[in-house]
């Protein structure tokens, strides 16, 4: 018998064998059925069990960094919004002083034109010509009665008729005259009128920018209710705000450090110049290029204190609380640092190129190829300056890098959460997913072990069915006797 | 720690700190041990090993050494060495460096005479010595040569060498005449050098003989 056959009672056939051993066991497993099905339910307890409570240890602490998120989110929208609204007051503010203050003036002016233009318009109030004094003399003349003196009369009255006539002529022109004066008054109304209009267009720009901003001011101030009354509306603008908020700034921080990287390339090797392209610091880490690097990060630094102290980003509350006086020089600190640093770069990027040059011109010696002629001098300097140029640049664009980061810092904290309750979420599904399948896997084993062992349950069902059917004959029997 | 403690382990910080630093510059450096036939026929391959020596100075960093030796009657002497050079750690210093080395071999390569006897094994020796005090982390010796040793009477060099974390590569090993009649010779030569070579607990061995792939020259 070999080492594998051991087992097999009927040598040569596995099969038999199997059988006969299973035949052997079954009164046993029978036996054992009470204690087999309690050790796979304990075990499904003590399994399952622990993932299930794990499972809503996790869902607890999911729900409350939840509420701790929903928290910083709403405290953060709501300072957020303040700034704004105190922002826009300030604006309305600067409005008023600018605009408004001269409203007094503007108003005297409005009044001067105003009774200037109505004296104007009484001067020319139409003046009724006189009354004829001719009209009386007319009426007597008519009165006299016609006889032999009706040549003299014809006389008289001719002579009237003339006088009459020169007298309405000059009456006429004097009425003539009056109304052209008038008109010449009311056409010098026109720059009056004009000057008004402008005055009243002016007044009403303001108050249009004014009632801009109010309603400017209606909605943040609607918005920081809602915040206020922790509305799902309020949670949810934020969360999306701060998610739209970290891509950018993430977006921007990837393009930054890009220029981060063109920087090091461009004062990586003259920095050996001066530190010595043989140190190591590490095993991978020349100190060239961590001199390199310290660089662009204290400009980075340089410019993100700049920023801070100019107010644009507000990531140190204590150069915030610093005085007028004390964060101007910090400014001109932080700007004159700056500079310098970018002539720094400026020049290791010349210093570059003449390396560069160097080393080619000494490769160029060293090889066998024949020598080749130097480039036209115009055209070699293109590069060189636009790398000094670039190493000048960059440290300034660097220093804008503060924006983005502060955007990144402030939403990093609302998306970070978000994603970890997700994947506290996620891992309490798996775990009671988990705890499931061991119960559920425990009832299948109880089942599949009944199943292997179902003749002797047979034989015990029938028993106790014999038995059951015996006690209530034994019990009749009592009852006759 | 208190005040004085800090202030005074902040030395001992700065010490381990440099002596790390010096350490690791140590094992990035490599040091390059060429050795140049002169002697007989061999001689007239000047001109190869000029191109060779151009393309170390091209290939050498800042930080590494390079040493060119001639191989005559008796060559464990440090009158053998043409030009030596540690590169300075300013790439503008080196490359004025490199230029001076180049100088200093094409002047003994426009000079050299041959000699009348070969001594291979005193340049090892000479040239294992220079390369462990460079403390180089990388160390190479470049035999130009036929490898074919030929020493006078009184020269003694039958005895165990230390080549100990070297690597030894021969470049440009011609084939002699006598080669040529019997091709077993040169490659019992070799396989003899390599044994020796081996035996000195050299770290590698190595034979490049077209110049034209001289890149295999550092790697290893």
């Amino acid at each position: 018998m070999t080492g594998s056959q051991w087992w097999m009672i009927w040598p040569d056939n596995a099969a038999l064998s199997a059988v006969l051993w299973f035949i052997i066991a079954m009164p046993f497993l029978y036996a054992a059925r009470k204690p087999v099905h309690e050790l796979l339910r304990s075990l499904s307890n003590a399994i399952g069990g622990p993932l299930r409570l794990g499972a809503r240890w996790l869902l607890a602490a999911a729900r409350e960094m939840k509420e701790r998120n929903k928290a910083v989110l709403l405290a953060h929208g709501r300072e957020e919004t303040g700034q704004r609204i105190e922002r826009e007051f300030e604006r309305v503010a600067a409005l008023v002083t600018r605009d408004l203050q001269g409203y007094p003036a503007l108003q005297r002016k409005l009044l001067d034109e105003t009774t200037r233009i109505e004296e104007d318009y009484k001067k020319c109030g139409e003046v009724p010509p006189p009354p004829p004094e001719w009209v009386t003399a007319v009426e007597a003349m008519a009165k006299v009665k016609s006889g032999g003196s009706s040549e003299m009369v014809q006389n008289v009255l001719e002579e009237i008729d003339r006088s009459i006539k020169k007298i309405y002529d000059r009456v006429i022109t004097e009425y003539r005259e009056a109304y052209e004066s008038r008109h010449k008054i009311l056409n010098g109304f026109m720059p009056f009128w004009r000057s008004l209009q402008r005055t009243l267009a002016q007044a009403d720009t303001h108050i249009t920018s004014l009632n801009e901003r109010a309603t400017h001011i209606d909605a943040q101030m609607d918005k920081y209710q809602e915040i206020v009354e922790q509305t799902r509306k309020a949670e949810h603008v934020l969360t999306v705000s701060a998610a739209t908020q970290f891509a950018v700034a993430l977006l921007v921080l990837c393009i930054a450090a890009g220029g981060a990287l063109i920087n090091y390339k461009l004062i990586a090797l003259p920095m050996s110049e001066m530190v010595g392209a043989g140190d190591w610091l590490t095993a991978s880490l020349r100190t060239s290029d961590v001199a390199a690097l310290v660089i662009i990060f204290v400009e980075a630094t340089m410019g993100l204190f700049l920023m801070e102290t100019l107010r644009i980003t507000h990531l140190f509350p204590v150069i915030h609380n610093l005085s007028d006086v004390m964060r101007r020089r910090m400014m001109l600190l932080a700007f004159g640092l700056l500079v310098t640093l970018a002539g720094v770069e400026a020049a290791l990027a010349l210093m570059r190129d003449m390396l560069i040059a160097d080393k080619a011109a000494l490769l160029q010696s060293l090889s066998s190829a024949p020598q080749q002629l130097p480039e036209n001098g115009m055209l070699s300097r293109i590069p060189t300056a636009g790398q000094m140029l670039l190493g000048f640049i960059l440290p300034f664009a660097l220093a804008f890098v503060a924006i983005p980061l502060e955007s990144f810092v402030n939403s990093a904290r609302t998306v970070g959460g978000a994603a970890l309750v997700l994947l506290a979420r996620g891992a309490a599904f798996a775990l009671r997913l988990a705890g499931n399948l061991v119960r559920s896997l425990a009832r299948v084993l109880i089942t599949l072990y009944d199943v292997v062992i179902v003749l002797p349950l047979l034989v015990e069902r029938l028993i106790s069915r014999k038995k059951q059917e015996e006690i209530p004959d034994q019990d009749l029997a009592v009852r006759r006797h | 720690m208190d005040r004085r403690d800090f202030i005074l382990a902040l030395p001992a910080l700065a010490a381990s700190f440099t002596t790390a630093s010096c350490a690791d510059q140590k094992a990035h450096s490599q040091a390059v041990y060429l050795l140049v036939d002169t002697s007989g026929t061999y001689a007239e391959e000047i001109g190869k090993a000029q191109i060779i020596v151009n393309y170390l100075l091209g290939s050498l960093n800042s930080g590494d050494s390079l040493a060119v030796a001639r191989v005559k009657t008796r060559s464990f002497s440090e009158k053998d060495i043409i030009a030596k050079a540690t590169f300075d750690g300013r790439p503008s210093q080196a490359n004025a460096q490199k230029r001076a080395f180049r100088e200093q071999f094409d002047a003994f390569a426009r000079s050299s005479r041959g000699s009348a006897y070969t001594d291979i094994t005193g340049g090892l020796i000479q040239g294992s010595m220079f390369l462990n005090e460079t403390g180089a982390g990388k160390k190479t010796i470049l035999i130009f040569s036929d490898m074919q040793e030929e020493l006078d009477k009184q020269t003694q060099r039958d005895f165990p060498i230390d080549l100990k974390n070297i690597r030894v590569v021969a470049v440009n090993v011609v084939k002699l005449r006598t080669d040529n009649i019997d091709p077993r010779l040169y490659l019992g030569r070799l396989e003899g050098w390599q044994k020796r070579v081996k035996a000195a607990g050299a770290a590698e061995w190595l034979v490049i003989n077209d110049i034209e792939h001289l890149d295999r020259l550092l790697k290893g």
